[in-house]
């Protein structure tokens, strides 16, 4: 990891000494070959800092699902550099991502994911599940995230017994419930209403000033991204935009 | 991941979707299951046939004129009959062994109103330690009966049964041919036999049957039984050069009789039946192939229809090896779930068969284990494939499926 001394040097804006979570130099992230190349990302230099609240916009295609799956470590990319916590994910191999992703990031789905037919106790345990915690102790603290999210007593529910809005939030205790310190939301509003976003909103506002935790989150709405603190705007493959909201949405 | 929650998880899958794991089972359920019943019942037919063997009589051989095999120069038709002098040398020549002369007509029996043709076969008191088939009740013949050939008999319980429509047979007189024939004592029941029903017998004085019923000096068959076990094959050839040297044959190819041991036949019988016993094998064995690939085409199907699953797995952290793990686990529960359904409704179906025909029930331990076994691989090399697709997915790829 590089010393803080350094990071100012190379990124004079940045004024905040919180160390990185995400740095990227010069990332981009290429389909195909040839006359069919696509350039999803084209050359993004990007660091977001620990406990910040990104939102990432722009139009479909613009590349900010591809840089969604990058910083989630979905994805890795073709040439730059991106160190996760100082780590350079592009020199891992499949399940070095995978434990990555497991002990370091939590992940809400516009979609909420969440396994159908199976309690939405059990939805939350799932990651608990890969990390080889005890059932007990599982138990407990899936039960504890629900609790968190405003769930308690609907342990048992299956997802199609759920509201979208109640969906989403068994989606958000599952993300938190392995206590990582980077949230990933991919339009985590996108399939709710108004009122239930807001409330889905609240809630991720509220979860990270109580816990601290870095959120990342792709949307297109911008009342949404006013929840944030600082909104990406991207187009064709490039971070055209980088401020506060008022800054990037005017 | 801990191994109780990689097999909960995968019980959980299974019984999510009841009917489609059944079905896939049922390939399994019927390989197994076949498999155990075939392997099983040809046990059993061995056995039975083994039994029967040691029930005719153990250490015994036949001795017959005629040749047991045909040469280039035809079959050999007149081969000259024993006598009763030729079953005394080989009752004073041979060592350690019992002799008991049969001679064998099936004239027509008269009992009141019943009249039937049976087996009536003409020996000593002999016969029946030779054939280890004893007198129930009665007597045996005396010795001035079998010297003066005296019209009495002993038979089989069929008779009574059937004739004597369950009366007393013993001192009432039954009418063999032409002969009057008084009954002196009833054989033990042995029941049946390759066929044939061992109860529906007359025996009666050697002598008597020779004269009264054949009308010539003959002896059909000679019964050895060797009194020291396994002993057989030296009393065999000693008998052998015995009756070369009574009826001037100088090399064995010339033989025109043959001495048979009943553990060849035995032998002869037990190899068919293992023969078949290993051919429906086989065929079962296909049959569980054909589970297994059922069990690879709806793996298969299920990774395809859970690729979003797998995709949520995988985000939240699972490596290769976890999803791997889990389809691998699942497809090897499945078919060991139908392993042991069709383990059990094998030895179910086997014993129901060998009650219904009277066989002897065994039970193999080593072709059940083998069967449970032989499940277990399947699940795992059908199994492999689907779950090593499932564990190689793209994440991002197996998110957006729809």
């Amino acid at each position: 990891m590089t010393s803080d001394a350094q990071r100012e040097t190379d990124d004079p804006t940045l004024t905040d000494s919180a160390p990185a979570v995400i740095r990227m130099r010069n990332i981009s992230r290429i389909y195909g070959s040839g006359s069919t190349e696509v350039r999803a990302l084209d050359g993004i230099d990007l660091t977001i800092r620990d406990g910040e609240f990104v939102a990432i916009m722009g139009p479909s295609g613009s590349g900010k699902s591809t840089c969604m799956n990058m910083i989630g470590c979905l994805d890795v990319p073709s040439t730059g550099e991106f160190l996760f916590r100082g780590v350079n994910v592009g020199s891992l191999d499949r399940d070095e991502l995978a434990l990555l992703r497991r002990h370091f990031m939590g992940f809400v789905f516009q979609s909420f994911n969440l396994l159908p037919r199976v309690s939405a106790l059990a939805n939350v345990e799932l990651p608990l599940i890969y990390g080889g915690v005890r059932r007990a102790v599982r138990r407990s603290r899936a039960s504890e995230a629900l609790r968190t999210v405003g769930l308690s007593g609907r342990e048992a529910a299956t997802p199609s017994q759920l509201s979208g809005g109640q969906q989403q939030r068994v989606a958000i205790a599952r993300a938190l419930v392995t206590e990582p310190p980077v949230l990933l939301a991919d339009e985590p509003t996108g399939n709710l209403d108004t009122a239930m976003a807001d409330d889905i909103m609240t809630q991720l506002a509220q979860i990270r000033a109580e816990r601290g935790i870095t959120i990342i989150m792709v949307t297109h709405e911008p009342d949404i991204a006013r929840y944030a603190e600082r909104v990406l705007y991207f187009t064709d493959g490039k971070l055209v935009k980088d401020g506060t909201p008022e800054e990037v949405l005017s | 991941m801990r191994w109780l929650d990689i097999l909960v998880m995968a019980f959980q899958a299974i019984v999510r979707n009841k009917l489609r794991s059944f079905l896939t089972t049922l390939g399994i359920i019927i390989g197994v299951g076949s498999v155990v019943a075939m392997v099983h019942l040809g046990q059993s037919a061995t056995r039975s046939v083994t039994d029967e063997i040691a029930s005719i009589g153990s250490n015994l051989l036949f001795v017959m004129p005629g040749t047991a095999q045909r040469g280039p120069g035809g079959i050999r038709t007149t081969a000259e009959p024993f006598d009763l002098e030729d079953v005394q040398a080989v009752a004073q020549e041979v060592p350690d062994i019992l002799v008991a002369p049969a001679v064998t007509v099936s004239p027509t029996v008269v009992i009141g109103n019943a009249n039937e043709t049976i087996s009536v076969t003409g020996t000593d008191n002999n016969y029946f330690a030779v054939r280890n088939h004893g007198i129930a009740y009665g007597r045996m013949f005396d010795q001035d009966e079998l010297n003066a050939g005296s019209a009495v008999c002993i038979i089989g319980t069929t008779l009574i049964d059937e004739m004597y429509l369950g009366q007393e047979p013993l001192g009432t007189t039954l009418r063999v041919g032409r002969t009057a024939c008084r009954v002196i004592g009833v054989l033990e029941e042995k029941g049946q036999s390759m066929g044939q029903d061992r109860d529906k017998t007359i025996l009666m004085p050697v002598k008597a049957v020779q004269r009264r019923l054949l009308g010539s000096l003959d002896v059909h068959t000679i019964y050895v039984s060797a009194l020291i076990d396994g002993s057989t094959s030296r009393v065999q050839k000693e008998i052998e050069s015995l009756l070369r040297q009574r009826r001037h044959i100088d090399s064995p190819k010339d033989d025109d009789f043959y001495v048979r041991d009943t553990q060849d036949i035995a032998n002869a019988l037990a190899s068919t039946t293992n023969t078949m016993t290993i051919l429906l094998g086989a065929i079962a064995a296909v049959s569980l192939l054909v589970g297994g690939i059922g069990i690879m085409n709806i793996m298969l199907v299920s990774v395809t229809e859970r690729t979003r699953e797998i995709g949520i797995r995988l985000a939240i952290g699972a490596r290769t090896r976890d999803v791997l793990t889990q389809f691998l686990v699942e497809s090897i529960a499945l078919s060991t779930l139908g392993g042991i359904i069709g383990l059990i409704l094998g030895i179910g179906g086997t014993w129901l068969v060998t009650s219904r025909l009277d066989m002897p029930f065994v039970l193999a331990p080593g072709v059940m284990l083998l069967g449970f076994s032989f499940s277990v691989v399947i699940g795992v090399v059908f199994g492999y494939f689907p779950a090593r697709k499932a564990a190689r997915l793209n994440p991002i790829d197996a998110l957006r499926h729809e």
